[in-house]
């Protein structure tokens, strides 16, 4: 089942161009370290899949490159820019190119599709007229295939569509890197494969670099490039997923076991 | 728990709280700089105050009217058989002003404001922040403190002396209306008679000490539901304590703003 849902789009990636670079990270919270000296590069036009079981430091990782967490120690450069040093106006620039897709979505709750979709855009273009704002909204919900929800409210959206939702409303401001995090959590393994299709498709209209934070190794299979495993705060193991999973490593390979056991 | 009782974890479980409470202070400390930094640096986030003070105002409005109303008539109705008995039930309309003005008015509206828009933005922010929607906001490039917290705290200080004032105008109304009732007192000589001990001094201090409640509601309100955390539970605590609290500190604040007044007024 596996093999049949392998990533089939690809783009170019541009190996001598990182988009993320990232050096000795580390992190805690109290006397827990999370992240224990990390060095990941993600390149120009790739799918970078990070695994891990819960609590392994995934999404600390994901919002230390968004830059909404402070590294305890070590380097994270994204898109040439140290995002430790950027003053706050740096730090907002940097955001427009970087979207962000949260595991629960995220949405305004206070604010329908329409006003979801418009926030960031009017925000950080302040120039555009209405006509281009609604170009933009129409293109973008479009694009995730929910045109027919611009006026509802987060609450009237199943799961599926919620997550489509916040996707589009990263992609409105056409960043150059995706930042998935858990994006099939708590989906249905239909909709889930149309999340990995979406997210695919992304890649290939938008051409962007994406890191994709994920437990779920159908996820993982049909959207990652490369991918990384996550384990107590350091990679255990890196490469494609057969490259990844061909190991008698008894972390790797109860976690794929487990993985296909639960999700089977 | 009994362990609890021994006096080495005693005295260890009160260095705790008392660390953990002026960990507390100093954060709201910085949380009340933070905003007056927010709200004088531009970009300024115009029509989301707006928004707020729609929000705050015109929303609290229908109750702020009931409970006006029904003060001035209560208090009136409490204090006539006692001015009687002394034979000064012509002062009733300057008591009742004196008490509007100087203390119910204010205190009342901001108790209500505290209950209503306090818990609403406890539980608004603390909802927004364990659903990740203020993370949300700061990635889309926008300052989620200067467009949720400072417009709101902007919000609650700029409307509650409006309402403040508003209590007062309609609690004197309730007071005129039963006075009208008993002692078929004209307009004209009811209000002229509750203005006459009624100073400018007295409407400062009504407005100060209304916009230092409805600073401390949107503190209270703002910071609680900001540091919200553990889900639900979270919210449920945030929208609580900034009821709890700014409720609290209202009574301390007018302690203390009426002994300032007075040693001003007096020496």
């Amino acid at each position: 089942m596996a093999n049949s849902m392998a990533k089939t789009i690809s783009t170019p990636i541009d190996r001598s161009r990182p988009v993320i670079s990232i050096r000795g990270l580390k992190k805690g919270f109290g006397n827990m370290q999370v992240l224990k000296g990390v060095d990941l590069d993600v390149y120009h036009g790739e799918n970078l899949v990070v695994l891990g079981r819960s609590g392994s430091g995934k999404s600390v990782l994901i919002k230390i490159m968004a830059g909404l967490l402070k590294p305890d120690a070590g380097t994270v450069s994204v898109l040439g820019r140290d995002i430790a040093r950027l003053n706050t106006k740096e730090l907002q620039a940097l955001r427009t190119r970087i979207g962000f897709s949260f595991q629960n979505s995220a949405l305004y709750d206070g604010m329908d599709v329409r006003a979801n979709l418009e926030f960031p855009l009017v925000r950080n273009k302040r120039h555009l007229s209405h006509s281009q704002i609604d170009a933009a909204i129409a293109k973008v919900l479009d694009d995730v295939g929910l045109s027919q929800t611009l006026y509802q409210m987060p609450s009237e959206l199943s799961g599926g569509q919620r997550k489509r939702i916040g996707i589009a409303r990263t992609l409105i401001l056409q960043p150059e890197i995706m930042l998935y995090d858990e994006p099939t959590a708590g989906l249905d393994p239909v909709t889930s494969v149309e999340i990995n299709d979406l997210i695919n498709e992304v890649q290939e209209r938008y051409h962007t670099s994406s890191v994709i934070i994920t437990h779920d190794l159908t996820c993982a299979k049909a959207t990652g490039d490369r991918l990384v495993m996550l384990s107590e705060g350091q990679f255990l193991r890196q490469g494609s997923f057969e490259e990844v999973f061909d190991t008698d490593d008894p972390k790797v390979k109860n976690f794929y076991n487990y993985n296909f056991i639960a999700g089977s | 728990m009994a362990y609890n009782f021994h006096p080495y974890y005693l005295n260890k479980h009160l260095n705790m709280n008392f660390g953990r409470f002026f960990l507390r202070v100093y954060a709201i400390w910085q949380f009340i700089t933070r905003f007056f930094r927010e709200v004088l640096l531009p970009p300024y986030e115009y029509k989301e105050i707006i928004n707020q003070f729609f929000q705050v105002g015109i929303r609290s409005l229908s109750i702020i009217t009931l409970t006006g109303f029904i003060t001035g008539v209560v208090f009136t109705k409490q204090s006539r058989s006692s001015l009687a008995e002394f034979g000064a039930a012509s002062w009733l309309p300057s008591l009742i002003a004196i008490a509007l003005i100087r203390a119910l008015a204010p205190l009342v509206t901001a108790l209500i404001i505290a209950g209503k828009v306090g818990s609403n933005i406890g539980a608004e922010l603390g909802s927004m922040k364990v659903t990740e929607q203020i993370d949300a906001m700061e990635v889309s490039s926008t300052n989620p403190f200067k467009f949720l917290v400072a417009s709101r705290i902007l919000a609650t200080t700029a409307i509650v002396p409006v309402l403040a004032i508003y209590m007062g105008f309609v609690g004197l109304m309730g007071a005129y209306m039963n006075v009208h009732h008993n002692e078929q007192t004209s307009f004209t000589s009811f209000f002229q008679s509750a203005f006459m001990k009624i100073t400018f001094l007295d409407v400062w201090v009504l407005l100060l000490k209304s916009a230092v409640y409805g600073f401390t509601i949107g503190v209270a309100g703002c910071f609680n539901g900001y540091n919200a955390d553990q889900g639900t539970v979270g919210v449920g605590r945030a929208a609580n304590t900034a009821v709890v609290v700014s409720m609290f500190l209202i009574f301390i604040e007018e302690m203390i703003i009426v002994q300032l007044v007075n040693y001003f007024k007096h020496g």
